[in-house]
């Protein structure tokens, strides 16, 4: 199987199309949106004519208020460029899935069970919810519907990317089809369940493309952090002039408006909406489409995942583990027994028993002469082969085979059945004649590597509660193998929404997965919720994301998604705010450093003249902007560890570089500003 | 300088302890237990409830607080506004002092009533004893009460379950007078008394000086006056030079008993805020925080002072570090020691003239203010200031956990930062701006003393010190002009109610949310780097913002100082 991801371009070949994005972004309806960047434009707009008048006066500095005009705009620019270049990739994919959206003819039935011969040709454009349609093989399904007749494979991977087709039926949980994804065998009539326009597909185009974005909770009060930032550095800027002329000093204008560019968050202000958009895009390149970026941010903060057993903790089926030989039965004669009446059992279980027969037998050995293969039927809950010579060799729950054979089980194979049992397990046994050889012992097999994932998530602080219809026994035995937090038992779509309730009321977010109609109160009650494509209309509308995928273990990824997003925001925060120590010691001493030569000692990074160290704080301010973008882009390198040991890590590579980055930063600019002899 | 370092100790060891027992106390008294003065002071509480017709059931919403809070406040201005007012008519004034000037008397309510105790006045001069008793002696109670009741009211809407409730008011305020405050202001003053404070009703004695000439000595009822100023981080003190005057200071057990009744009650709050958030950690980190900031502006202003000025030592061979302005018999280390308890805390008396500190002292105690009271702090005012800080630093900082921030279990979301930033601004607004009003308008410049960056400070300091509630001054401004009476008065307002009114907004919003318990992914708010995180929250965003005035003030002075010019 061969399988696309929904990734778009590469970013070198998305830049030229946001290089020319940046610019259009500098409208000022657009730009406003940013308190941070606007006052940073509002700025340079201010410097520039000043500049402009002083170099038409012919006045001293007119080319270094130019200068820092030109790297002003340069960090509006550069900050456009982020954000255009992040909704580039979405805009890339949002193009090809707009392709598969063409219109057609279509053709609509007056009833279900009209004959398709009655069915007249409409546009897809008109069509209306509600209306029944008839697909055949080859025909594009022309808008989200749900299966009313018929059964056919359908091939999703305009969507899903996915190739291999899969099969929709009417009824139970496979009835939902995409519109977009293409019939590619036999037929089906549909009930269309969107209107026009509003579409599965239509949607997923928008949120893809950025267009519905709203602003996650945390951004927005991060937002609101900013502005107040910019705000108080805008007093602080603005009464340096009357302390400077207390003191004697006069201040140019084009100064303080570098000061306070400087000071205020632009590194953030400018990445922040990439950082948003770039971390909705990772979870759409996992396949995943959220249905609002709120709950993006809400998989960062989950305290509980609730995880299906089957498909996300163990393989769907049960499978041989062991076989126990009863009393005076070589180990050997019940492999081969059991391997014969496995020949012709083509279920999971069977094969697996096959493989396991085999591997005991080490491939040596001819194989048992059979004559006959019996197929398991309901009433005997048996199956098995008939040997050549007559001898019936069977397989079967216990009961049946006790009944089949009429023995009694010896005394140590009662325990090792009973212990099966006990464990969670399935006991089979396997007859020869009347002659019981011994038990198969059929399991639960875990994942590889769930067991290390969900220690992982506990170091993060997130319980894991398995979720299976099985009963208590079995489940907790499988709970403790996969080393789950907790399990819950038998159950029913009402325990789960009580359970989520329960977790809720104790001030935890939960996080769930489910596909089934059933599922969909929970995915509703559950803070993030999400649904698997496969899964019915009802669930996939309940939840807020949707896993095109299909794959239950995905709620791991979106988890892990929602926390770098989370966690980028924070650290390059931090590095903003942090930067500030330095700039200021670069620019404070060169304002006032005539009046008092003193204040030299605090240029800390000896640089070579007060107009040089403005400068150099103003371009280091619009260049570390520029190399901090594929950082935002990519999101912040992530493991998962526990909240205080990502606090060490984060607070000393974001808060100390932050404090330390910009002093060698502005050092070094200032050395080359003086080589290239831009003062 | 062995023996200072001793006597730091001890200071430290005796407050400490003296707090943790008085947390533990509070803890019972805010809960409404029993304790040990309950037989007596339970059916005053009482009368007092019946009275005024409320009682501990009737619980308040964060609104309602904020609004009882407002009009009592603003109760309590009329009335001392019109006590200073009309002081001619009013008793006990044996000097038959004049009223006050209505600007004078504005400022001076305001000044009183946010628990800030500017003084733009001389006490001995222009109070009469009524005034002392009735107007600023209420005050200095319930001013402290309204900090402490706030601060109380704030620590339960971070600990609430959901229940949007933050106590009553009028229960707060009448347990604080009557279990706290009216307790340790008696003990306190009959220690004032016993070192020889004077508290009497009598005149102003008068005496004959050897030279023949006569000399007028003030006394009143000051040790009253006193035990409360110091507990209740008022810092208005009887005489107009404060905790200097011999007979307000006498001796050095009642310099010491003072300096430890200045930081007793503020620091009391951090184990008290650990009690009742019912994890001791988060109080004794956010003690931490405020100790070790403390601990470094302490060893700056005494290193400073105990170097003294290179110019008199290079010039007039003055040696033995800076005793200017310092009173002989509490010497370089009790000075600093208090000059650093009290801007630290809030409270603004003196023992020193902190003017005549050297610039680098100056400034520490101009951060001490700016950062907005809260190392430390006033009474209540500088618990809560410090929430913010903790506020903003969980937000800025919570992300990089990858988790929405959330502080003892409870998200910080965009409410809550939106009210932490508006409290944040009115530091900045306070002192940057009108600040900056003062050093350019002409009518406010007269009251500059000094030209170039000590007469700046000047200007920092009273700005700082009315916007911080702190009281202290520079000696050398003119504070009385009535430019700066009136643009005071605001500052101080501002930087009272533009705190109390949002913190109690965002405990409100905080008493709504359920905690969520505590895991593996949870910030940890106590642990030694959240101490640090804290402690760089205050210096990066309190202290910064005034970096670049406080380098044209005392960081000029100091440098051209080395330069060898003085101003």
């Amino acid at each position: 199987m061969s399988k696309q991801t929904l990734s778009g371009p590469s970013l070198a070949g998305l830049a030229p199309r946001a290089g020319r994005q940046a610019l259009a972004k500098l409208d000022p309806r657009a730009l406003v949106r940013n308190p941070v960047i606007f006052a940073t434009a509002v700025v340079a707009a201010l410097v520039t004519v000043l500049g402009l008048r002083d170099l038409a006066s012919g006045a001293p500095d007119a080319g270094v208020a130019l200068q820092i005009a030109l790297w002003l705009w340069a960090a509006v620019l550069i900050a456009n460029f982020a954000e255009a270049l992040a909704e580039g990739r979405g805009r890339a994919r949002a193009d090809s899935l707009r392709a598969t959206k063409t219109e057609t003819q279509v053709k609509v039935l007056r009833q279900a069970d009209s004959p398709h011969d009655s069915a007249t040709r409409v546009s897809s454009a008109a069509l209306k919810k509600g209306q029944i349609v008839l697909v055949q093989a080859g025909d594009i399904i022309p808008a989200d519907a749900e299966v009313v007749a018929g059964v056919a494979s359908v091939d999703e991977s305009a969507i899903t990317g996915e190739s291999a087709p899969v099969i929709r039926e009417s009824g139970g949980d496979f009835s939902s089809v995409t519109g977009g994804t293409r019939i590619v065998s036999d037929w089906l009539v549909l009930r269309v369940v969107s209107e026009p326009g509003r579409s599965f597909l239509d949607r997923m185009i928008a949120l893809v493309e950025g267009a519905e974005r709203q602003r996650t909770p945390n951004e927005v009060a991060l937002n609101i952090l900013l502005a107040g930032f910019t705000l108080i550095f805008l007093f602080v800027v603005v009464t340096l002039e009357p302390f400077a002329v207390f003191s004697g000093i006069s201040i140019p204008v084009v100064f303080l408006a570098a000061l306070f560019v400087t000071l205020i968050p632009t590194t953030i202000g400018g990445l922040l909406s990439a950082i948003g958009i770039a971390g909705m895009d990772r979870l759409a390149r996992a396949n995943v489409v959220a249905k609002s970026g709120r709950a993006v941010e809400a998989a960062g903060d989950v305290d509980v995942l609730l995880l299906d057993k089957t498909g996300t903790i163990t393989f769907g089926n049960r499978m041989a583990d062991a076989l126990i030989p009863a009393a005076g039965v070589a180990e050997r004669a019940l492999a081969e027994a059991a391997l014969a009446a496995s020949r012709a059992d083509e279920t999971p279980e069977g094969k697996s028993l096959v493989d396991l027969a085999r591997r005991m037998l080490g491939g040596d050995g001819a194989p048992l002469p059979v004559a006959e293969a019996i197929a398991f039927s309901a009433q005997t809950r048996l199956s098995g082969v008939d040997l050549a010579d007559g001898t019936k060799l069977r397989k079967g729950a216990v009961d049946a085979v006790l009944r089949h054979t009429g023995a009694t089980l010896d005394r140590g194979l009662a325990a090792s059945v009973d212990q099966i049992a006990r464990s969670g397990g399935t006991p089979l046994l396997v007859s020869r004649g009347d002659r019981i050889l011994g038990a198969v012992h059929l399991k639960d097999i875990i994942k590889p590597g769930v067991r290390e994932r969900f220690a992982e998530l506990r170091a993060m602080g997130i319980r894991t509660v398995m979720i299976t219809g099985d009963n208590p026994l079995t489940a907790a035995a499988i709970a403790a193998e996969a080393g789950v937090d907790d399990f819950l038992a038998e159950a029913t779509p009402e325990a789960k929404l009580d359970l989520i309730r329960k977790e809720q009321d104790g001030g935890r977010l939960v996080a769930m997965c489910g596909d089934g109609s059933n599922d969909a109160p929970a995915l509703a009650q559950a803070d993030v919720g999400v649904a698997m494509n496969s899964g019915t209309p009802a669930a996939k509308e309940a939840a807020n994301l949707i896993d095109l995928d299909s794959d239950p273990t995905k709620l791991i990824e979106v988890v892990l998604v929602g926390k770098q997003l989370l966690i980028s925001r924070g650290a390059l925060t931090t590095f903003s705010i942090a930067n500030d120590v330095a700039k200021y010691f670069a620019i404070l001493p060169a304002l006032f450093v005539a009046a008092y030569p003193g204040l030299a000692a605090l240029n800390l990074m000896n640089l070579a003249s007060p107009q040089s160290a403005i400068l150099s704080a103003v371009i280091f301010n619009a260049l570390v902007i520029l190399a901090l973008i594929p950082l935002a882009l990519r999101g912040v390198a992530y493991a998962p560890a526990s909240a205080a040991a990502l606090l060490r890590r984060n607070l000393t590579i974001y808060g100390l570089g932050g404090l330390v980055v910009p002093f060698v930063g502005i050092k070094a600019i200032d050395l080359a500003v003086g080589a290239l002899g831009l003062m | 300088m062995g023996t200072d370092l001793l006597v730091f100790a001890l200071y430290g060891a005796v407050t400490v302890a003296l707090a943790w027992g008085l947390a533990g106390y509070m803890h019972r008294v805010y809960a409404g237990e029993r304790v040990f003065l309950s037989p007596v002071l339970a059916p005053v509480e009482r009368a007092f409830y019946a009275a005024a017709g409320t009682g501990p059931d009737r619980l308040q919403g964060w609104t309602g607080y904020a609004l009882a809070v407002l009009a009592f406040n603003l109760a309590g201005f009329v009335l001392l506004f019109a006590i200073l007012r009309l002081q001619g008519l009013t008793p006990w004034n044996p000097e038959a002092i004049a009223p006050m000037a209505p600007d004078l008397a504005f400022n001076t309510a305001i000044s009183f009533v946010t628990n800030t105790n500017w003084q733009a006045y001389g006490g001995e001069g222009e109070l009469s004893y009524f005034s002392q008793m009735v107007g600023l002696g209420v005050q200095n109670f319930v001013s402290a009460a309204t900090g402490m009741a706030v601060a109380v009211a704030v620590i339960r809407g971070f600990a609430a379950q959901g229940t949007g409730r933050l106590g009553n008011f009028w229960v707060d305020l009448t347990r604080t007078v009557l279990y706290v405050l009216l307790p340790l202001a008696i003990l306190m003053a009959l220690l004032l008394v016993s070192q020889g404070v004077p508290q009497t009703l009598a005149a102003y004695a008068r005496a004959i000086t050897l030279e023949g000439a006569e000399q007028v000595i003030g006394q009143g009822p000051a040790a009253s006056q006193i035990a409360i100023k110091q507990l209740g981080t008022n810092g208005g003190g009887f005489f107009s030079v404060n905790s200097a005057h011999p007979l307000e200071n006498p001796t050095i057990l009642s310099n010491m008993a003072q300096s430890v009744s200045i930081l007793l009650i503020p620091v009391a709050f951090c184990f008290l805020f650990g009690r009742m958030v019912a994890d001791r950690r988060q109080g004794l980190a956010i003690f931490a925080a405020m100790g070790i900031l403390f601990v470094a502006g302490l060893s700056v202003i005494y290193a400073q002072e105990l170097a003294g000025n290179p110019l008199l030592a290079s010039e007039a061979g003055v040696t033995g570090g800076n005793m200017e302005g310092k009173e002989t018999r509490f010497g370089i280390a009790l000075s600093a020691l208090w000059a650093q308890a009290t801007t630290a805390a809030s409270n603004g008396s003196v023992n020193a003239m902190h003017d005549s500190f050297m610039p680098l002292s100056g400034l520490v105690m101009l951060v001490n203010m700016q950062v907005g009271e809260v190392i430390f702090g006033g009474v209540g005012a500088g618990f809560y200031g410090m929430l913010l800080y903790v506020v903003l630093a969980v937000f800025l900082a919570g992300l990089m956990v990858g988790r929405t921030p959330e502080y003892l279990g409870k998200k910080i979301e965009g409410r809550e930062v939106t009210l932490a930033v508006i409290a944040f601004l009115s530091m900045p607004l306070g002192i940057l701006v009108f600040g900056a009003l003062a050093a350019t308008v002409p009518q406010a410049l007269a009251a500059v003393q000094d030209p170039g960056p000590h007469g700046l400070s000047q200007i920092l300091y009273a700005y700082s010190s009315a916007t911080g509630n702190n009281g202290s001054a520079f000696a050398g401004f003119g504070a009385d002009l009535p430019f700066h009476t009136t643009l005071q008065g605001i500052a101080m307002m501002l930087g009272r109610f533009a705190f109390i009114v949002p913190m109690l907004a965002v405990a409100g919003a905080l008493s709504l949310k359920t905690p969520a318990p505590a895991s593996a992914g949870t910030f940890p708010t106590h642990t030694p780097l959240f101490v640090v995180l804290l402690m760089i929250t205050v210096v990066i965003l309190g202290a910064l913002t005034f970096f670049p005035a406080l380098l044209l003030g005392p960081i000029a002075e100091h440098v051209s100082m080395i330069a060898g010019q003085s101003f």
